[in-house]
């Protein structure tokens, strides 16, 4: 049921929606940035290769961590991460600093 | 009582309400108010943030921010930079930002000219902000402080710009009353935002994408802010009248109520058809004038009762809009008189573009040229130029 203009937020203001922490819109939610385990990694390079913004560092052949500056918080490298859930080498951990 | 002229005025004003944010970008004549504010806060007089921005239109850009982010904030600009502000302007009203802009009416180039008329503030007629004029330094003053007022009102949260006269008013010293501070402070009362950006408790969208399911609704939603406000402008200036001794309507009428024949104009040029009202009355002519303070709400219900009883009625236009007929002043007056069933012939007449003088003579002649006009049989008034070489 479409709303009237009576019922509307003042400004075309939308408190309630197109917000990815209340929606859940994203697996990882924002802010929330993968961590790297070096131990666990099979190198098979599949996060460096998916990831939209270049953010898994290589260096000499290995994967060596994740460059913050560039990651987004997207997950996509978790998705495409083939180790077993319980061991996979990227996994979450909550950060809030950025809020 | 302190001779000001409109410039500093409206400086005053804004020392003694103190915005958080005071946004600069130079256009003359208006940078001289920038100027007298910035002193102000150079000798720690106020203590507002006072931000030097690139252009017009990133003073408008700033002014959106500051007041989405809970901020009172003021500027002031004229001519070409209102003109650069235009696209932020339908921004800063549909976002129901309450923003207050002193503007010194200046021409719109070409050619380029620094001298009064109302080019600049007619162009944004249809932005959705709250237009105020005011005839001399006293009005500019108060104006100011009941614009904040009416800004922030939660029913209206609409933008106000005030407008001066450029040179006329914005650099001529005239003798003002300059209220107290604490009385200014307890007149305002800043009232709570409704939102703030900054709020990240309460994390809003703002400006989002909205499709034709619901843009309407938004705009119909934006037209009830003004349309509130003009109960609250009524309010504001009475209040504003019971505190201070001076009140304000959304126009004032000068010797119209038994009169036949009558003037409406805005801003200075009052002062010199106040003059000739007065030598006609003396002669025994009944005439009168009306000086429109606010033209956005244009009060045309209040217009109709004031209006209604004339024999006619001369609309001065100080800007020129190509090909119509008439001027904004005159095209809304006509709307708001037209349906009624005894309404009296209304003129158009334009005057005093780019600074050029308007007398006592002129006046007079208006008022001559309409009562022959009625004698003779009413005939379709045509556009008339004061003033002009022809």
């Amino acid at each position: 049921m479409l709303k009237k203009w009576q019922d509307l937020e003042i400004g075309g203001i939308n408190s309630d929606s197109g917000n990815s922490i209340k929606k859940g819109l994203n697996n990882l939610e924002i802010c929330k940035k993968p961590e790297f385990n070096p131990e666990l990694c099979r190198n098979c390079f599949l996060c460096w290769v998916f990831c939209p913004d270049n953010a898994i560092i290589i260096e000499n052949s290995m994967v060596t961590g994740i460059n913050y500056d560039f990651c987004k918080g997207c997950g996509i490298c978790i998705t495409e991460c083939p180790v077993t859930e319980a061991q996979k080498p990227l996994y979450i951990k909550e950060d809030k600093s950025a809020l | 009582m302190e001779a000001l002229d409109g410039n500093s005025a409206i400086a005053e004003a804004i020392k003694q309400i103190e915005p958080d944010v005071v946004v600069s970008y130079p256009q003359s004549p208006s940078i001289l108010i920038l100027e007298a504010i910035a002193l102000f806060i150079a000798n720690g007089e106020m203590d507002s943030e006072f931000l030097n921005v690139e252009s017009d239109y990133s003073a408008m850009s700033t002014c959106i921010g500051v007041a989405s982010s809970g901020g009172r904030v003021f500027t002031a600009t004229a001519s070409q930079g209102l003109a650069l502000m235009h696209e932020a302007l339908f921004i800063a009203s549909s976002l129901r930002l309450p923003i207050v802009i002193g503007v010194t009416n200046r021409t719109l180039a070409a050619p380029i000219n620094f001298n009064a008329d109302h080019s600049d503030s007619m162009a944004q007629r249809d932005s959705g902000w709250i237009q105020i004029f005011s005839e001399n330094s006293q009005e500019a003053y108060d104006n100011i402080i009941q614009a904040f007022k009416i800004a922030e009102n939660k029913d209206v949260r609409t933008p106000v710009m005030v407008g001066i006269d450029s040179v006329v008013t914005s650099n001529l010293c005239e003798n003002i009353h300059i209220q107290k501070n604490e009385e200014i402070l307890e007149f305002e009362n800043k009232s709570n935002p409704t939102y703030s950006v900054l709020d990240i408790e309460n994390p809003k969208t703002v400006g989002s994408l909205c499709a034709s399911d619901y843009f309407f609704e938004h705009k119909m939603n934006q037209n009830n802010g003004i349309e509130n406000s003009r109960k609250v402008i009524k309010n504001v200036g009475k209040e504003f009248g019971d505190r201070f001794n001076r009140y304000y309507g959304y126009f004032e009428t000068y010797e119209l109520e038994d009169a036949e024949y009558a003037v409406i104009l805005m801003s200075s040029s009052a002062g010199t058809a106040k003059k000739a009202v007065d030598e006609m009355r003396k002669r025994g002519e009944k005439v009168g004038l009306l000086k429109l303070r606010v033209f956005r709400p244009f009060p045309y219900k209040e217009l109709r009762e004031s209006l209604s009883n004339l024999k006619s009625i001369a609309v001065l236009d100080r800007v020129l809009t190509p090909g119509t007929y008439g001027g904004p002043l005159f095209i809304e007056t006509m709307a708001a008189l037209y349906n009624l069933d005894k309404r009296p012939l209304v003129y158009p007449y334009i005057y005093g573009l780019g600074g050029r003088d308007i007398t006592l003579k002129h006046i007079e002649n208006i008022f001559d040229d309409m009562k022959m006009a009625f004698d003779n049989g009413k005939g379709i008034p045509e556009i008339k130029y004061i003033n002009l070489r022809e």
